[in-house]
């Protein structure tokens, strides 16, 4: 379809409910019907094709005693996003219903327990039916939309139930409720939604899913729909969904800053962390924050829904005044919680998952359907998809680099004031010609003792270690771990950008590292920390074009180290 | 009208709706009436009692109307514009039959609906969105909260006896969405073109059923509270309207001193239309209707609950057996009336 008629049909929403009702109330001949406009009936035809397809993807879970809620299928493979709150009573093996009638097994994959969402990946079959997700940023009050779920798990033949209603509002923020569960940048609608509605998906007017149902007001009303219910937005899903796809236990952002409303209104820091990188990078107290993330920051409340839909470990754009003038920084987002203390949360106090909680294969057997697709480890919640998502990667980058032999690669260029410089990196070392001297790695020995060259917080050590991320795989180098996804530029945070690349996470000789990876084998960046409390060095590459060629440019925190055009690669294509 | 008329009327109908849904969408209508609305926020916040609702502008000289309620309790009330801007909201005056109070703040070329005085009563039927502080979601510069709905009934707020307790008495639009929460009253209700149709009501919930009442005051209801408050026309007290009592069929009960007193008929007054019906002293009630009654409290209730016009029957014990009593359509209730004095 379209994207004119998509917008056209979106516009029209309730005046073609009008045209519904109309329609189903008045008396007509088989003259009458055909005087029905066609565009009308196009309308109402795909109307009913929308709530089809959305009806085809939505998943009913069952918990057991614990009773259930709703999911949405978003992936022919199974790939099923619900909530933790529906999940948590049910462990990692659950049961899942479709609209077809039939039930599937499905595993718990990932789990943001702060976001209350749950990614399951639903069993035995490849051609499941699912529904793309929307941009949410575009979502309008007014916009037509409805709900299919499971409300008062009704649905015994599995076919969902659908509710209609409006767009209430949009970027909507509610509080925490408890320790966790905080929905921030959510879309209010007044689609009836209502318990067992958890988890389901809230769609447009063209069937495309702009957000997951989660939560509701009552107060007062009891807890059934009082007309205002919560949908986390598809742009805050698609943000974690590299991490829940990697197996983990996702937390959100923090700035290690917060932030209160000043008398005349402005957003300023009221309080930072000396430890965060917000404080390194220079951001102090009363800084006005004007934009984070790419998005404006006008409230206290915009701020924590702005950072509320960025996952841990991110690095974003945060735009601040001082003293009239506006700066720029690129900052690193901590984790709200400690991995140890985020797991013994979900655990409802226990011992985090994958330890004592988790089914321990040697005692109590692992329910048949998921045996081979579910795997504990600490800080995971199911490793065995962290391995496969780790694995494709490997293989995007084995096929770009299926040629590389394991001899030694050189990159030789220009730094930004002309000067030369030649780079060679081998099994056994690293080195590095630049104007100012020649620095050497042992690649086999410990990385972290001497950062050099000097300044650069480790680049040598950064690029001994892709190399053999390359040329051994990341199963065999230290403990290689897929991260999830990211930004291929920092800068540019796009929250309805789908090209977002992966990030494979390293621990090996004593360093850290992160490396980003496109859906072609590219590498993209690499953050490399020696301490986990100094800065980390920051690699970030342009890939040659026609007209311009490679470069890499290196940072340690804001420090600029250098920029180097890469003006040749043996062998080639070897790098970046 | 034969159906091949009724079906022009019908695709004219339906050609307007989708060509203004075209011209000025639901999204536009809402951003543009949202921009009328104010969050305000007082005195409250305990005890299921909420410190803020939601007012109309109605002059782009900072004048708002909004529902009389203890959130204005605090003398001065802080009010939100849509774009975020906060202002001290100064009460200019109350009307108590409608329940209706005048805010001021100095602000000049705001935007502001029209309130026309001689605007008709929207029809039954008549698709509506509610723009309210619903809930108190929306803070700052972000938007109230928009929801659909029809007007399902345009009928007198008089509800039954029980049902709920409201001074004014008139006509208000029952809507089928629930559109009154916490937050929502003083909230907009529009028409698809954007025009206000009225003011979302105080919360009001019958007291045996458990039930919130969804509706809105008529925009003419407004603009007359408007004249009263502007006008200076001293409002009296809403007159307070006793719940109907078998008194005003002669027929006294027993006087209720324990905590479930049997409804026993204590007297009768001689040629009351009790009497006449054959309603006795020592007479048991034991069912109101299909109602089944076994303390004095619940015979009030469930008489009290009767509507004018609704039949009256009863059901008693006498002398061991069953009889059944019609005491005929029920009587309007007497207003009460100033206890007679010396005073002209």
């Amino acid at each position: 379809m379209s994207d004119a008629v998509q917008s056209w049909l979106r516009r029209i929403g309730p005046a073609w409910a009008a045209v519904a009702a109309l329609v189903g109330g008045l008396p007509m001949g088989g003259q009458a019907a055909a005087a029905v406009p066609l565009e009308v009936r196009a309308a109402e035809a795909e109307r009913i094709a929308a709530i089809r397809r959305a009806s085809a993807a939505a998943v009913a879970i069952f918990a057991g005693e614990a009773g259930g809620g709703s999911g949405v299928l978003i992936a022919p493979d199974g790939w099923a996003l619900t909530n933790f709150h529906v999940v948590q009573p049910a462990g990692v093996a659950m049961t899942c219903g479709l609209a077809d009638g039939r039930l599937y097994d499905a595993v718990l994959v990932g789990l943001d327990p702060t976001g209350d969402v749950a990614l399951v990946k639903l069993l035995g079959r490849n051609d499941f039916p699912h529904v793309p997700l929307a941009d949410s940023d575009a979502v309008e009050p007014g916009d037509w939309c409805f709900a299919a779920g499971n409300p008062f798990l009704l649905a015994t033949d599995l076919v969902p139930s659908i509710s209609a209603g409006i767009v209430s509002g949009t970027h909507r923020y509610q509080e925490p409720a408890g320790t966790l569960l905080e929905y921030t940048d959510c879309i209010q609608v007044d689609a009836a939604i209502n318990p067992g509605n958890s988890g389901g998906g809230l769609f447009d007017a063209v069937g495309r899913l702009i957000g997951v149902n989660g939560r509701a007001s009552f107060e007062k009303r009891g807890r059934v729909n009082v007309g205002a219910g919560y949908a986390i937005s598809a742009n805050q899903l698609r943000n974690f969904l590299g991490c829940l796809m990697g197996g983990r236990l996702c937390d959100h952002a923090t700035l290690g800053a917060t932030v209160g409303t000043a008398a005349d209104g402005r957003v300023v820091v009221s309080d930072i962390l000396q430890s965060s990188d917000a404080w390194r990078r220079g951001l102090q107290y009363d800084d006005e924050i004007v934009a984070l993330a790419g998005r404006p920051v006008r409230t206290v409340n915009a701020f924590k829904n702005v950072l509320g839909t960025l996952p841990a470990g991110w690095q974003v754009p945060l735009v601040y005044r001082r003293d009239g003038r506006q700066e720029q920084m690129l900052v690193r987002l901590a984790g709200v919680h400690a991995p140890a203390d985020l797991a013994r949360l979900v655990a409802g106090g226990a011992e985090p998952p994958g330890e004592e909680q988790g089914p321990n294969p040697g005692e109590t057997p692992l329910p048949e359907p998921i045996r081979g697709v579910y795997e504990p480890r600490p800080g995971f919640v199911n490793y065995h998809f962290n391995r496969l998502q780790r694995d494709r990667v490997a293989r995007t980058i084995a096929d770009r680099h299926a040629s590389r032999s394991s001899g030694p690669w050189t990159l030789a260029g220009r730094l930004a004031d002309g000067a030369e410089f030649r780079l060679e990196l081998s099994d056994s070392q690293a080195t590095i010609d630049l104007p100012t001297g020649t620095s050497v790695l042992d690649a086999d020995g410990p990385l972290d003792a001497n950062p050099v060259p000097p300044g650069s917080g480790g680049l040598l050590a950064a690029l001994a270690v892709w190399r053999q991320l390359v040329t051994q795989g990341p199963a065999a180098v230290g403990s290689t771990t897929y991260f999830g996804t990211a930004a291929r530029d920092p800068w540019h945070i796009d929250p309805a950008d789908g090209e977002r690349v992966d990030v494979l996470e390293t621990a090996v000789a004593g360093v850290e590292a992160r490396f980003a990876v496109d859906a072609a084998g590219r590498l993209c960046w690499i953050d490399l920390w020696t301490s986990p409390e100094a800065d980390p060095c920051e690699i970030r590459f342009a890939h040659p074009t026609e007209n311009e060629p490679g470069a890499m440019t290196v940072h340690r925190g804001p420090e600029l180290f250098g920029r180097f055009l890469i003006e040749s690669v043996e062998p080639a294509g070897a790098m970046p | 009208m034969n159906h091949r008329l009724l079906c022009v009327a019908a695709w004219a109908t339906l050609v307007a709706a989708i060509t203004q849904g075209g011209e000025s969408g639901p999204q536009q209508v809402i951003a543009d009436a949202a921009r009328r609305v104010v969050k305000l926020y007082g005195s409250g916040g305990f005890r299921g009692l909420e410190g803020y609702q939601t007012g109309l502008l109605i002059a782009p000289n900072g004048r708002i109307l909004t529902v009389a309620s203890t959130v204005l309790d605090a003398g001065e009330v802080d009010c939100v514009l849509d774009d975020g801007r906060r202002y001290a909201a100064r009460l200019v005056g109350i009307d108590p039959q409608r329940e209706l109070a005048l805010l001021e703040i100095t602000a000049e070329d705001l935007p502001a609906f029209t309130l026309d005085p001689a605007g008709p009563l929207a029809a039954t039927g008549t698709r509506v969105i509610a723009l309210s502080n619903m809930f108190g979601v929306a803070v700052g510069d972000e938007r109230v909260t928009a929801q659909r709905g029809v007007i399902a009934a345009v009928v007198p707020l008089q509800a039954r006896r029980g049902a709920a307790e409201a001074p004014f008495q008139g006509e208000v639009y029952v809507l089928d969405c629930t559109t009154n929460n916490p937050g929502s009253p003083g909230g907009a209700l529009i028409d698809s073109g954007g025009r206000l149709v009225g003011m979302l009501g105080k919360e009001l919930r019958s007291t045996t059923a458990g039930i919130w009442l969804n509706y809105a005051i008529p925009a003419a209801e407004l603009c007359r509270g408007c004249d009263t408050i502007l006008g200076g026309v001293a409002a009296g007290p809403a007159q307070p309207v006793e719940p109907f009592d078998l008194r005003l069929l002669g027929a006294v009960l027993v006087p209720d001193l324990l905590d479930r007193t049997p409804p026993f008929v204590e007297s009768i007054d001689p040629g009351s239309p009790a009497e006449r019906a054959g309603l006795r002293a020592d007479d048991l009630l034991i069912a109101v209707g299909p109602l089944s009654v076994t303390t004095r409290a619940a015979v009030e209730q469930a008489v009290g609950r009767l509507a004018v016009g609704d039949p009256l029957t009863f059901v008693v014990i006498r002398g061991g057996g069953l009889v059944e009593l019609d005491l005929g359509p029920r009587p309007p209730a007497a207003v009460r009336q100033p206890a007679a004095g010396g005073r002209p």
